[in-house]
């Protein structure tokens, strides 16, 4: 076969999945009978946009979260751990972090501090439960991480309804956060500071999967359980704490989200967003690469607020953004993912 | 509590709650059993679901709308069956792309045709109403229970014992079991395993859509995002416990059924509503940390 055969062959699939998810998206608009070059403009004005770059600033808001839920799962996955826990780990942080700030006194700056940590904290408390149901319970990670989003989902909302609400407000939310905890923003804009922790997190999670001994072998833990058994790696003490790393940061997340945009905890503002599940196919659209991770994520808060700018000017439901990640996923996840092993079904073994 | 447990109408309305979750794992079973690790039965829920509202609102026939329901999730197994089977994607990412899938579709669907956000009802969806079987409806204690549920609740249990025969008896049966002990066997036995493993993704497909169109057009008649609220995911666990086999399945879909059933009831006792939502999955988590641990002792039990 000659080389240029060779290429054409590399190249053309991923021309015809272009194809086929622009197709869909065409349908799509062709469907709600959107007109399709204001839908385009808009979703283009919408993403990267607006006057002094408004809209780029929300997307970069937006992705200084998912990219931040995306470190955290990745660091999770590369180790073999089929953490999609992270939804319920965000919330644990959020709902920590706004409790802390809010009943802590002192001065503001040692606050926040105490309530970042306290947020890291409880992300990791989160994922680490997890952790535990796997290893001396027998509960699969996959299932068990995925059912405690449920329970902290619902303690949240309890205490942001009850014994924390912002009564007066007439909305299921906590009280502000003191005004001296809110993260600043950059000179000129309505971005705040807190997409600083994400790349610093992100910066973390590259040094630590790049040129750590414990980043190479929990990714070895991740590619053969067996060999990292056999070679005497401590298999369990590797997983809690991979899990408490992603755990911290997705907990870090929730306090960035509280600190820098919402400035409370307002009853499902982590959770009806799919920020974490965002960050999950963030992931796997990159095939877990970590330095591509940040791109994707950043790709997918784009395609967020791209769709809300296509419902401004076109009249298409914002929705669309997850349809077209769910697509975008099916047609790649199928073409990279042999750089993620579910030969065990996600079960995880007994590791 | 207790009073509660024996009051008639709780346990008249538990079957509500076991239809939907006994259907999806039913589904799920036969996915498990011919080697398909699906985890997107959530997805295949909540499609079915809105499906089973749209059909029934636009030809006034729950029956119909079941039907839609049940295609809707069918397409849904193609959709799993093209990239998981045909393409090779990895069974989790499938998974994950299609819960996401369903839940934007759903929402996406429901403002492009019914320009609503959140919640659709209508007059115009036409529900399920209950079925009446006259002489067991008389029997002291039973009656209430097993009549005067939607039609979907018989049909959910009668698959059971069918799957059962099906997966024991039938030649195709076989052949799912076969795709998943020993794909090469079957091979070799010249049956695709694939193309099993496909028919067994769509039958799925059916299964769920037919449990969400109980959530929708049966124990109520609106449609609201999300409203499969996780019931896919206990499916999930189920077949995961069981191994996909269907009587053990059907009694921990009673289970699990009675207690999303219980969680509903107990919000009139002033517990916040908050706790009562996470009783179902609470109750999950302990009974697979129940189930594994008693699985250990009888190992060790069985080694010594």
């Amino acid at each position: 076969m000659a080389a240029a055969n060779g290429i054409g062959r590399a190249v053309l699939p991923w021309a015809l999945t272009l194809l086929w998810i622009g197709a869909i998206v065409f349908a799509l608009l062709l469907f709600v009978g959107a007109p399709f070059g204001e839908a385009i403009s808009g979703f283009l004005q919408g993403a990267f946009g607006g006057r002094r770059h408004a809209y780029l600033m929300a997307t970069l808001s937006r992705s200084a979260l998912i990219v931040g839920m995306a470190v955290s799962v990745m660091l999770s996955f590369r180790a073999g751990l089929f953490n999609i826990g992270g939804e319920g780990q965000l919330v644990a942080g959020g709902l920590a972090a706004a409790l802390a700030a809010i009943l802590l006194p002192g001065p503001p700056l040692l606050v926040l501090v105490a309530a970042i940590f306290a947020a890291m904290l409880a992300g990791a408390a989160w994922a680490l439960l997890a952790g535990v149901l796997q290893l001396y319970m027998g509960v699969p990670l996959l299932v068990g991480s995925l059912l405690l989003n449920y329970p902290i989902r619902y303690i949240a909302s309890y205490m942001v309804a009850h014994p924390f609400r912002d009564v007066p407000s007439g909305m299921v939310q906590s009280h502000l956060v003191p005004q001296g905890t809110w993260l600043a923003s950059f000179p000129g804009t309505r971005l705040d500071v807190g997409i600083l922790f994400t790349l610093a997190a992100t910066a973390f999670a590259l040094v630590y999967s790049y040129s750590t001994v414990h980043g190479y072998h929990t990714r070895l833990n991740g590619l053969s359980k067996e060999f990292a058994r056999t070679v005497g790696l401590p298999v369990r003490k590797l997983t809690l704490q991979t899990l408490a790393i992603s755990g911290a940061i997705a907990g870090l997340v929730g306090a960035i989200a509280v600190f820098g945009i919402h400035h409370r905890y307002i009853d499902g503002m982590l959770v009806q967003p799919l920020y974490a599940w965002t960050g999950i196919i963030a992931v796997l659209l990159v095939g877990m690469v970590p330095w591509a991770v940040p791109l994707s994520g950043f790709f997918f808060a784009a395609v967020q607020t791209g769709a809300a700018g296509m419902e401004r000017t076109a009249g298409v439901p914002k929705e669309i953004a997850l349809v077209i990640q769910a697509v975008i996923i099916l047609f790649v996840a199928s073409r990279v993912s042999g750089a993620l092993s579910s030969k065990d079904g996600g079960r995880g073994g007994d590791a | 509590m207790l009073d509660l447990l024996l009051d008639p109408s709780f346990a008249a309305s538990v079957p509500r709650f076991v239809t939907p979750i006994l259907l999806a794992a039913l589904g799920g079973a036969l996915c498990e059993r011919a080697g398909v690790f699906n985890i997107a039965l959530e997805g295949f829920l909540l499609t079915g679901a809105f499906a089973a509202v749209l059909g029934a609102y636009f030809s006034g026939s729950p029956y119909l709308g079941a039907l839609a329901a049940m295609a809707a999730g069918m397409a849904l197994g193609l959709v799993f069956a093209e990239f998981n089977l045909r393409r090779g994607g990895d069974s989790i990412v499938v998974s994950i792309a299609i819960n996401l899938l369903a839940a934007g579709l759903t929402t996406f669907l429901l403002r492009a045709i019914f320009d609503v956000t959140g919640a659709f009802s209508d007059p115009a969806i036409a529900g399920f109403g209950t079925v009446r079987l006259p002489f067991i409806e008389a029997v002291p204690g039973l009656g209430p229970i097993l009549s005067g549920q939607s039609v979907l609740f018989y049909i959910s249990v009668a698959c059971v014992p069918l799957l059962h025969l099906f997966l024991a008896r039938h030649r195709l049966g076989l052949r799912i079991r076969a795709a998943g002990e020993n794909a090469e066997a079957l091979r070799a036995g010249g049956v695709n395993p694939r193309g099993v493993q496909l028919l067994a993704l769509v039958a799925c497909g059916a299964l769920c859509g037919l449990g969400g169109a109980q959530l929708s057009i049966a124990n109520v008649n609106l449609f609201v995002e999300n409203m499969s609220a996780g019931r896919g995911w206990i499916a999930v666990v189920a077949v995961l416990l069981t191994g996909g086999r269907p009587w053990p399945l059907f009694f921990i879909a009673l289970l699990f059924g009675a207690v999303d059933s219980l969680s509903f009831r107990v919000q009139g006792l002033g517990l916040a509503q908050q706790f009562t939502d996470m009783m179902p999955y609470l109750a999950t988590l302990i009974v697979l940390v129940t189930l594994s641990w008693w699985r250990a002792k009888r190992a060790k039990g069985d080694a010594s």
